[in-house]
């Protein structure tokens, strides 16, 4: 159990910099997930935390105790790398049990913790095998293994469910939330999927291009993105993002040769100004013809559970899910409503969320009175 | 390419056979040369018959070029090389390729420059400073005081002298090198995250794994040590350091001697032997190292 608490990191490799200034706090057996693109620098920050990189500025700080000096074994973290990284020539039990072979625990208690931990991953009967010998399910559980016999107070993972096949990754992922409640060390999980992201994570920090876009609970990330790159990233279809321009005058939000009415007071408090505007692709409404925005669909790719049809608004490509009822056909002509409560406005030059309401809702009244008038 | 004709078959056996009698060829006349009386021998044409005298033609040979010592001479100098450059090129890989250290490119290139350099090339500085060790001291403290130290200390006719030139080059600490670097980072970082300092990690990580690589090195350089004439001849003046490729020259039948061929091509079996004994238990390891990494 460990508290860390990241404070104006940078990374810079030469000249390059890769981290921008980092300030994170977790709290003490939270499941933090840290998710974006690749080489957003997700990774160099867990391997900073882990002491395998060193930090050029700021500090990190576990359990109140800086450790930007300390080497890997003294900061009480373990590591669950993305290839695994298990000793090609020790059996499953040599490497389960390897830290404590080199942390001189003597061999009788060690066998006794090897198979203790065998026990949780379940690998008993696999403990004789080299990693050569197992499957990649296995490889990954030795690995994990490995990190919980330490009894760190940090679990670090490196996308460490990347290279499993679909089904694989959904039971392991179960398994790492599962082994989280059951040691509730602190932990924090990297990966540039999303599903991952959302499914696993107490707190989730998106980062994109070296600093953090949005720090917060999974579902207020994905209801409240507070910027284009957070609202494109997150969301399975992709949020639907198109230009639109607020006119004060007419009251009213236009974009592809469409205007919405929007109320006198909200188009006056947003101003005259050429915006971004989102809606995610589960909610646009079918709708008729008077209420809602004909298009014409260009295809539709079938789910099962219902179907995404792909059109295009503004000439901009507009995804749209409709439940498995609606049929239609690719060359068919459709309209959606894009309810008013569900578009997310963000400013076009800084990419920041505009919030639209005017009341904030109990409870998020602070950060939200601070977005209108950072707007 | 994989091609089914009559023809290219025959030629793929044509050419198949061509190398191989032209590789057995000499090795056939030793053997059967070896075993022939010393009339049989000098007749024309040729027997390539082996007959009954092998045991016998050896134990001439034996004796004539004292045998004996040399053959011990050559082991110990072969696995002093073989030891010696294992260790050597184990260890100088692993700080190349594992340390972040500012001067490592240069001093890779350093080493690796040196592979350009084979001992016959710059065999007469190392002779200059195999054979007179205290010479830069001297010359330090003559510049320094004035004085003229003497001191005599030189590796002629040691094992010492006859190995280290040897062990100083570069081949397997490239060959250490390009192995340690198909080993995944994480290893060394998995490692380090499970408390284990460089050493450990060598000695618990890289020499286990690093197995077939160190197999295949221990045979080529036993040959290569063992094969060693030019450098032996410079070092070695006292009969009691020589090495058997000295000694096969004293199996040679002098100019209006005897042609006794038959006990010199005994001899050279005798000669031939270690090194074969060592390729033929190693060579599975031997491909296996020089061809893949062991996953």
């Amino acid at each position: 159990m460990a508290d860390i608490a990241i404070r104006a990191v940078r990374k810079s490799y030469g000249k390059t910099p890769t981290l921008h200034g980092i300030d994170l706090a977790f709290a003490s057996g939270e499941f933090v997930v840290i998710l974006g693109p690749s080489g957003c620098g997700k990774s160099t920050l867990l391997r900073m935390i882990a002491g395998l990189e060193e930090i050029t500025a700021g500090e990190i700080a576990i359990n109140g105790r800086v450790v930007n000096r300390l080497e890997p074994r003294e900061r009480g973290c373990a590591m669950v790398f993305q290839n695994y990284a298990l000793y090609p020539h020790m059996t499953v039990a040599g490497n389960i049990g390897y830290a404590l072979k080199v942390a001189g625990v003597p061999k009788a208690e060690r066998l006794r913790r090897i198979e203790e931990t065998a026990k949780i991953v379940g690998l008993v009967d696999y403990l004789d095998r080299k990693p050569a010998a197992l499957s990649g399910g296995q490889r990954q559980r030795v690995a994990m293994a490995r990190a919980i016999i330490r009894e760190p107070n940090v679990f670090l993972f490196d996308e460490p469910l990347s290279n499993l096949d679909a089904k694989l990754r959904v039971t392991m992922r179960a398994e790492i939330r599962k082994l989280h409640q059951r040691l509730s060390a602190t932990s924090i999980f990297v990966t540039h999927d999303q599903v991952e992201a959302m499914t696993l994570a107490d707190k989730l920090v998106v980062m994109n291009k070296g600093v953090v876009e949005q720090v917060g609970q999974p579902l207020d990330i994905y209801h409240r993105p507070a910027s284009i790159f957070v609202a494109s990233f997150i969301g399975s279809p992709a949020m639907n993002l198109f230009d639109a321009h607020i006119s004060v005058h007419d009251a009213c939000l236009a974009f592809g040769g469409t205007k919405m009415p929007i109320e006198k007071a909200l188009a006056a408090r947003l101003g005259e100004r050429h915006v971004t505007v989102g809606i995610r692709p589960e909610q646009c409404v079918v709708a008729s013809e008077a209420r809602g925005i004909a298009m014409k669909v260009d295809f539709v790719e079938e789910l099962g559970s219902g179907r995404v049809i792909h059109s295009e608004l503004g000439g901009q490509p507009f995804a749209a899910c409709i439940d498995e009822e609606t049929h239609v056909r690719p060359g068919d002509r459709i309209a959606l409503e894009l309810p008013l409560a569900h578009l997310h406005v963000f400013d076009r030059e800084t990419g920041r969320r505009i919030e639209l309401e005017f009341e904030p809702r109990s409870g998020r009244g602070a950060t939200k009175r601070q977005m209108l008038e950072a707007v | 390419m994989i091609q089914r004709t009559p023809f290219a078959n025959a030629l793929t056996y044509g050419v198949m056979v061509f190398g191989f009698l032209l590789l057995i060829g000499p090795f056939v006349v030793i053997m059967s040369g070896a075993s022939q009386t010393f009339q049989q021998v000098n007749a024309i044409p040729f027997s390539f018959l082996p007959q009954d005298r092998l045991l016998e033609n050896m134990s001439a040979a034996w004796t004539r070029a004292s045998l004996g010592t040399a053959m011990l001479n050559s082991f110990v100098m072969a696995s002093l090389v073989t030891v010696g450059k294992v260790a050597l090129s184990a260890l100088t890989a692993f700080a190349i390729v594992f340390f972040r250290t500012p001067l490592k490119g240069f001093f890779f290139w350093m080493v690796f420059i040196t592979l350009m350099l084979p001992l016959e090339v710059r065999v007469v500085p190392t002779y200059a400073v195999a054979a007179d060790l205290f010479q830069p001291v001297r010359l330090l403290i003559s510049a320094v005081t004035g004085f003229e130290v003497s001191v005599d200390w030189n590796l002629l006719n040691s094992y010492a002298g006859l190995t280290l030139p040897l062990i100083a080059t570069a081949t397997g600490t490239f060959l250490y090198r390009q192995f340690y670097l198909t080993l995944p980072d994480e290893l060394a970082e998995a490692a380090r995250m499970d408390g284990s300092g460089p050493i450990r990690f060598f000695i618990d990580m890289l020499l286990p794994l690093s197995r077939t690589n160190m197999l295949a090195l221990t045979t080529i350089m036993f040959v290569y040590g063992w094969n060693q004439y030019l450098w032996p001849l410079l070092m070695v003046t006292d009969p009691e350091y020589k090495t058997t490729m000295m000694s096969l020259v004293a199996l040679l039948p002098s100019d209006n001697g005897t042609p006794d061929w038959n006990v010199t091509l005994a001899g050279s079996l005798i000669i031939m032997l270690p090194p074969l004994i060592v390729v033929a238990v190693l060579q599975r390891w031997f491909v296996r190292g020089l061809v893949a990494t062991e996953k």
